[in-house]
């Protein structure tokens, strides 16, 4: 990116000054080399978002920003419906409330290593991965509903799970105001074969060792020292979300007009979020949160249960779960004023700072766990949220590495037998379903993650607790 | 006619080039299914209909898309050749293909959604037609 438009205010905070359509400014928070290295899109995006109504104090970008769809990815935007605030599909995404666990072990990497093969095996041979993996379960019309409104709740209740786990999950694992008749049958039947599959793509689960610890007392109160082995899962609301996200996107592209919104992309398809389509959005989009809280769940069920066959001394209690698509209502303070917001998240990670009322209270000194997955060859990280991140960017910070290169590039440099065969010879088991999956998700495929995340800290956006790299991956 | 990829930053662009535009919407479709599996590799065995409007060319391309998305989701099918039928931003369409088989397919990756990013229905200078958007993986 050309950085002459914008405005270096820090060493990791340039601002995209308010001009044309624009009803705030942009800000990124990235060091030189990162806002170098992003697209020309980021800075366009960014300017399209400010110039929704109702936006409040900044469109965000976070370290990991890249082109996106409407909004971009790594994005944060906040909005006021007492101004004609607006809530956007595209704002969300597709995959709504796509986030990550991470499951403490209690077992170090020398009670893994000797088995790591066999826990490979196991957890592949278990937890459904892949294009056409297909869950266990399977849901009548009310047992669907009843899980769109408990979320990981229900899961627990259904016996997926432990009670504590629920209190270690964002929004106590259920998100207030899921309305299941906003979902719609196709929705559903998209879901039907997917409850507690991991998808594909970027998804994964990573059985990690703990590398580094940069805060010793956070990563105390989180569970984590180094040697310490966790377990990781990336995945999100499955078939479900998807269809929401494709139905509403159309719904708000074609509406927008009539609701006197001027899109300067057909893809930040938005409606106020005191309208009709706005309203059923809301419904239909925590309905999915819910979705992907109860997706999650069960994958830590069989995650539990494929360890109890090879180690079963191990713990797998709850870190926390965090989500990266989301829209939710939260309280924030502008201009000295506290104000009910919708924050928009679109591959940003909330990180409530010590103190925040929402968090568990294991967390009220810390701050919450911010869970960055990288990809399957490097590392991710566990950073804190900040005091200074509920100021400069609505409790917010990355959340992974980003893509460097298409999959068309990727699956073109690599060959995905070679790829697991040379993370195998560096200690990394993979499995997947698919040589050309792999390919495309190659390590090199992706920015580094380790610039992404010091970038976030010196920005103020979230701290810098642990470091996590691979020791299993099951790759979808 | 043909297909081809395209890049966005973190997903796949998907284009199809050909002399009208409805058999554009069939190549742009192939290319959909190339995001998954090698279209070569899917056999014709059973044909499902499709039909979608939309209030212009460009909605509807992404709706098409969107319903092979849907049917390859819920019937757990690939789809290797399509025959499109346009009219008034309304398609009336067949997609031939089998159903998935993950050993011998060995797909690669699912599409969540076909998006309007790099959107575009147009006839070009020499006459042919090109139907395009990113798709979300």
């Amino acid at each position: 990116m050309d950085t002459a438009r914008l405005v270096r205010v820090a060493e990791c905070e340039w601002q995209l000054p308010q001009q044309g359509a624009m009803r705030v400014p942009g800000i990124i928070f990235a060091d030189e080399p990162l806002v170098r290295a992003m697209d020309d899109k980021v800075p366009e995006q960014l300017a399209n978002v400010a110039s929704l109504p109702g936006i409040v104090q900044a469109a965000y970008a976070m370290p990991d920003a890249h082109w996106g769809y409407g909004f971009p990815i790594g994005g944060v935007a906040a909005f006021d419906p007492d101004v004609g605030g607006v809530v956007s599909a595209g704002g969300v995404g597709f995959d709504i409330s796509c986030g990550v666990r991470t499951l403490l072990t209690g077992l170090t990497r020398a009670d893994v290593e000797p088995v790591k093969v066999a826990l490979a095996d196991t957890l592949a041979a278990r937890i459904p991965a892949g294009v056409g993996s297909t869950g266990a379960l399977r849901l009548t019309p009310d047992e669907m509903d009843a899980m769109l409104r408990g979320g990981a709740r229900w899961a627990v209740a259904q016996g997926y799970g432990r009670p504590e786990d629920l209190e270690r999950t964002e929004e106590g694992g259920v998100m207030a105001g899921a309305d299941p008749a906003q979902v719609s049958a196709a929705a559903k039947r998209r879901q039907r074969d997917e409850m507690g599959t991991l998808g594909s793509g970027n998804h994964y689960l990573e059985v990690q060792h703990v590398a580094a610890v940069y805060d010793a007392a956070i990563a105390q109160a989180y569970g984590l020292a180094v040697g310490d082995v966790v377990i990781s899962i990336h995945c999100g609301s499955r078939g479900l979300g998807h269809q929401i996200g494709t139905e509403f996107l159309r719904e708000m592209a074609i509406t927008a007009g009539a609701a006197g919104i001027l899109l300067p992309d057909r893809e930040l398809a938005c409606a106020p979020i005191r309208s009709a389509v706005g309203e059923r959005y809301l419904g239909a989009m925590r309905a999915a949160i819910n979705c992907a809280l109860a997706n999650r769940q069960i994958l830590t069920h069989l995650t539990r249960e494929s360890l109890r066959e090879v180690l079963p001394a191990a713990r797998l209690a709850l870190l926390y779960d965090v989500s990266h698509n989301t829209c939710k209502v939260e309280e924030h303070v502008v201009d000295g004023r506290p104000r009910r917001l919708h924050v928009h998240r679109k591959g940003a990670t909330r990180a409530f700072g010590p103190g925040h009322p929402d968090l568990p209270r294991a967390f009220y000194a810390s701050g919450q766990p911010v869970l960055i997955g990288g990809s399957m060859g490097t590392a991710s990280y566990v950073l804190a949220g900040t005091q200074q991140s509920m100021t400069e960017a609505f409790g917010s910070a990355c959340h992974g590495a980003g893509r460097a290169m298409s999959r068309h590039e990727a699956a073109r440099r690599w060959h995905g037998r070679k790829v697991i065969d040379e993370l195998a010879a560096r200690g990394v088991l993979v499995r997947s379903p698919s040589w050309r999956g792999v390919a495309e998700e190659a390590p090199g495929a992706y920015k580094d993650v380790t610039a992404v995340v010091d970038a976030a800290d010196h920005a103020g956006l979230a701290r810098k607790v642990a470091r996590l790299e691979p020791l299993v991956c099951i790759k979808g | 006619m043909a297909w081809e990829h395209f890049a966005h930053g973190a997903d796949i662009g998907v284009r199809g080039v050909a002399r009208t535009c409805a058999e554009a919407f069939a190549e742009a479709a192939v290319a959909l299914t190339a995001v998954v599996v090698e279209p070569a590799a899917v056999a014709p065995r059973s044909a499902v209909p499709i039909r979608c409007a939309a209030p212009d060319d460009e909605l509807l391309l992404v709706d098409w898309l969107n319903a092979i998305v849907y049917e390859m989701a819920t019937r757990g099918m690939l789809f290797g050749r399509f025959e499109v039928r346009l009219a008034d931003h309304s398609l009336d369409a067949v997609a031939w293909g089998e159903t998935l088989d993950r050993p011998r397919h060995r797909p690669a990756v699912e599409v969540k959604g076909a998006t309007y990013t790099a959107l575009s229905v147009r006839e070009r200078g020499d006459g042919s037609w090109v139907a395009q958007c990113v798709v979300d993986v």
